[in-house]
């Protein structure tokens, strides 16, 4: 099957895995430190499930004295380090190294502080997404960034990946809503990044630390911003009867100037899958659906979702529904939410694509993405945060059929090269992973992979953390590149540069 | 061009000089060493690529300021980081490289969030694209945002890629009377309410504060809070903005302090307060006091302006200042770029 190798040339160990679990008990408990095969068994993939990996020995830290020895063991004993949230990923970061230590923070789940007035909490990394929000609910206030996932992911995870959710359009990304980590390098240093302002002296070392997909040091504490929440969200659903139309209804709303709190499309393939699952009650007829959401305060709300009515009309909707009340926005954003597991429940297997292009490319790579699933025989419904231009293809696949799952892997690359011609890029949220390794070669030139190993080794120079994922090695491109020559392509000829 | 500045970084990287990046030379006035010979980009100018609908505009780093913003308002958008412009020579690739951002900062975020992509030579003259024309990229480390702010110390900035934001509809400005302790808990209040705020600030006993956005948020906001609405409101946020108002403009010495924004009132002389009140300009300080005041409300101290640059060097931690001197080593190990301008050390 097409799993790519995990191989990164990391140092020889200097420790067995006995010997390494012996010196990671001196400074954890016995509960806190896992090695036989049974309890190792849990750890062996994260939401990206077709690999596999069983780690040498999983540590579970309760504090952050208790990471900062095991990253000082294991760069003691050359041994590699995955750090792992909630082991939600789709793009196999968390997916354990053979011969490492899988470093898990779910025990570090405690909020420490909140500050309403300074609108500020103070969390550690195995804190679900959601929970933030929860604590935080009762100073009307909340963490914007919202995953799918946000009633499993970890906001140390979310920091890893730079993760966003359906209202990131409006307000951010992680990287926008964090103001100070602490975070623990391999030799077992605490660095304090950012501060309680809203800048930190020197470079802004927080850009490098947020999306570095555990490749740099492992997260121990975070302060987040918090909002106020807003009085009121309405949603509208807006239906068409070709996914250009609702591609160009997108940037038609927004050149018309606003800026929806959210902004989402789903086509026909996907709210068929959805209807079966929760009923939303999506108009099944419709070629693309929208889900166009307004929220502030009344007044402001009221104003917003006529604007975007009439610019949505305007756009060639066959249909308009407004959300009348809560319970009604809740419904038509419960199909949005559950379109993966719907989507899961009509096949045994999908791969979630990640690309991000340019929205006026919308109808292009949608267009292309429907040729490729042809190509392939594969089905591939669209669920997608419309607004970032950040898709979501969802290829079907049964890997029990021989040779599908490689098919469908084929049939990913393809999609991602097509986001990368469209002058996209190949990962909007879930990170490059394992997954997309491949795929960095065809979005980045040696000289800047070169550059991404010079900031690593500013951090880790022997390559201890994360090794395999994320960016990969020249050596590994110029095969990769050896075999795009065979296909006759000229390397990189296509990209476009900006 | 890009290849006469490829030329230059390579004959300066073999003469073991130092390039002092340069676009109109507004901010030659900030740091702790300005050394080397100037790399000038503002010859390096024009939009390279902007499509409202997409909220992007790509541009060449030399183009003025000005010209980018009367672009955008052109189609009804903005650079919501608001930049100081500090006079007329300024230029976005300067506004982004020094990362500093005006009066909206605390509502709409700063110059690096703003940042989508860079095209950028690096220390040996190579030319590197980071980021793109997207609006969520993770491919990568974000080194596009890590150059924001740099002041010209990592790689010299040829093009960027910035997202842009609709200007808002409806903006009023409101004034209150008040004492500082009053003004720091009013603006972190109102910052805690769905309060369509884009600016705060204290100075001179008066609470300003901007909103922006619907109309109908708006009104509803002014009736809310009440306060008189002055009529010099546009003048005082520009002159906040540029620095050009008296406060800026009479202090001998003016040191930055990032802090929280809930501090209470620092005991450091005059004070002009923004952000919600995380960020306090002082007109005159003893270097001990405002590292000292800075840190324990959680922030750091700069020697904005004036003085002994010495003594306003920002602190870092050893650990993180070594960090600092590992990253420069790898990106640029012979120093090319900007050597000692933000930090003695590196
Ligand atoms: C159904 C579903 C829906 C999803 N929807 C979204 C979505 O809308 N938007 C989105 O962005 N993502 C989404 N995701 C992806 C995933 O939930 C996010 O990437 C999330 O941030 C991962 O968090 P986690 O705690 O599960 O991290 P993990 O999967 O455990 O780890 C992810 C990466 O982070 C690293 N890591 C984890 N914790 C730390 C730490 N403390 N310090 C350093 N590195 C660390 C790991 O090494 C790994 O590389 C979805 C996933 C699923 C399954």
């Amino acid at each position: 099957m097409g799993k790519p190798e995990l191989l990164d040339p990391t140092p020889e160990a200097l420790a067995d895995r006995d010997e390494v679990v012996r010196r990671l008990l001196a400074g954890l408990p016995r509960h806190c430190v896992l090695a036989a095969p049974e309890e190792l068994k849990p750890y062996e993939c994260d939401g990206l499930s077709a690999y596999r990996e069983v780690p040498l020995a999983v540590a579970l830290p309760e504090n952050e004295a208790q990471v900062r020895h095991v990253m000082r063991v294991c760069n003691e004993a050359r041994v590699p380090v995955v750090a792992r949230g909630a082991g939600t990923g789709l793009s196999g970061g968390a997916l354990p190294h053979p011969r490492g230590v899988t470093l898990g923070l779910s025990k570090m789940k405690s909020i420490l502080s909140i500050d309403p007035v300074a609108r500020t909490a103070v969390v550690q990394p195995g804190v679900r997404n959601l929970a933030i929000s929860e604590a935080t609910a009762q100073y009307g206030l909340y963490y914007a960034p919202d995953p799918s996932s946000q009633i499993a992911c970890s906001i140390g995870g979310n920091i890893a990946e730079n993760s966003g959710g359906v209202h990131c359009l409006k307000y951010g990304l992680t990287v926008h809503n964090v103001l100070k980590l602490r975070f623990v390098t391999i030799e077992g240093e605490v660095l304090e990044l950012g501060g309680e302002g809203l800048d930190a002296a020197g470079l802004d070392l927080m850009a490098l630390a947020i999306g570095s997909e555990g490749l740099l040091g492992v997260v121990t504490e975070i302060t987040v911003k918090l909002l106020p929440k807003p009085q009121l969200a309405r949603v509208v659903l807006a239906a068409f009867d070709s996914l250009e139309k609702a591609g160009e209804a997108v940037a038609n709303v927004i050149a018309a100037g606003i800026i929806p709190a959210g902004l989402e499309m789903m086509d026909k393939l996907a709210t068929g899958a959805v209807e079966q699952f929760v009923r939303a009650g999506y108009p099944l007829d419709a070629e693309a659906i929208l889900l166009c959401e307004s929220d502030g305060t009344p007044e402001e709300v009221a104003e917003e979702i006529e604007h975007m009515s009439e610019v949505l009309r305007a756009s060639g909707a066959t249909e308009i529904r407004l959300s009348k009340d809560e319970a009604e926005r809740l419904k038509f954003w419960s199909g949005r939410k559950s379109a993966f597991p719907a989507v899961g429940r009509l096949m045994p297997d999908y791969f979630c694509m990640d690309g991000t292009i340019p929205k006026r490319q919308l109808g292009k790579v949608l267009r292309g993405i429907e040729a490729l699933s042809k190509e392939f025989g594969l089905q591939c419904p669209n669920v997608f945060h419309a607004g970032d231009g950040n898709l979501h293809p969802l290829i079907m696949f049964d890997a029990n059929v021989p040779g599908q799952q490689d098919i469908a892997v084929r049939f990913g690359a393809k999609i991602l090269e097509l986001c990368v011609e469209a002058g996209g890029t190949i990962t909007g949220e879930h990170g490059v992973g394992i997954e997309k390794i491949d795929q960095m070669c065809v979005q980045f030139r040696p000289a800047e992979l070169e550059t991404f190993h010079a900031v690593k080794s500013a951090f880790d120079p022997m390559r201890l953390l994360n090794p395999g994922k994320a960016v990969p090695t020249l050596q590994r491109c110029a095969e990769m590149g050896a075999m795009h020559v065979h296909r006759g392509q000229e390397k990189f000829a296509h990209l476009p540069r900006f | 061009m890009i290849d006469t500045f490829a030329d230059t970084i390579r004959r300066a990287a073999a003469d073991g000089k130092t390039l002092r990046i340069r676009g109109g030379g507004s901010k030659d006035f900030y740091g702790v060493a300005l050394e080397g010979d100037v790399l000038d980009t503002s010859g390096y100018a024009g939009v390279v690529d902007y499509e409202p609908s997409e909220l992007v505009m790509t541009v060449r780093s030399g183009t003025p300021l000005t010209e980018v913003e009367t672009k955008l308002a052109e189609c009804g958008q903005m650079l919501a980081f608001e930049p100081p412009h500090f006079g007329a020579s300024s230029t976005i690739g300067g506004a982004v490289a020094s990362g500093f951002s005006g009066p909206r900062r605390a509502a709409a975020g700063s110059a690096r969030d703003f940042v989508l992509g860079a095209r950028v030579l690096d220390a040996t003259g190579r030319d590197l694209s980071f980021g793109g024309q997207v609006m969520k990229n993770v491919a990568g480390y974000d080194l596009s945002r890590f150059i924001a702010g740099s002041f010209g110390t990592l790689a010299l900035i040829t093009e960027l890629s910035l997202k842009v934001l609709p200007r808002p509809v409806a903006e009023t400005t409101l004034r209150f009377e008040m004492n500082e302790a009053q003004a720091i808990e009013a603006m972190n209040r109102w910052a805690g309410q769905p309060l369509p705020l884009s600016a705060t600030c204290f100075v001179d006993g008066k609470l300003w504060v901007r909103l922006s956005g619907a109309k109908a948020a708006v009104d509803a906001a002014v009736k809310k809070l009440g306060g008189e609405q002055p009529a010099d409101a546009i003048a005082f946020w520009t002159s906040l903005r540029d620095q050009t108002h008296p406060f800026f403009a009479d202090a001998a010495t003016l040191w930055r302090l990032s802090i929280r924004s809930t501090a209470q009132p620092l005991q450091l002389g005059s004070q002009l307060i923004e952000w919600n009140g995380a960020l306090r300009w002082v007109a005159a300080a003893d270097a001990e006091s405002a590292h000292g005041a800075a840190q324990s409300a959680g922030g750091h101290a700069t020697l904005y302006r004036g003085g002994a640059k010495a003594a306003g060097i920002q602190r870092l931690a050893p650990p993180v200042l070594a960090l600092h001197q590992r990253l420069k080593r790898a990106l640029d190990p012979q120093g090319v770029f900007g050597r000692h301008r933000i930090h003695p050390e590196f």
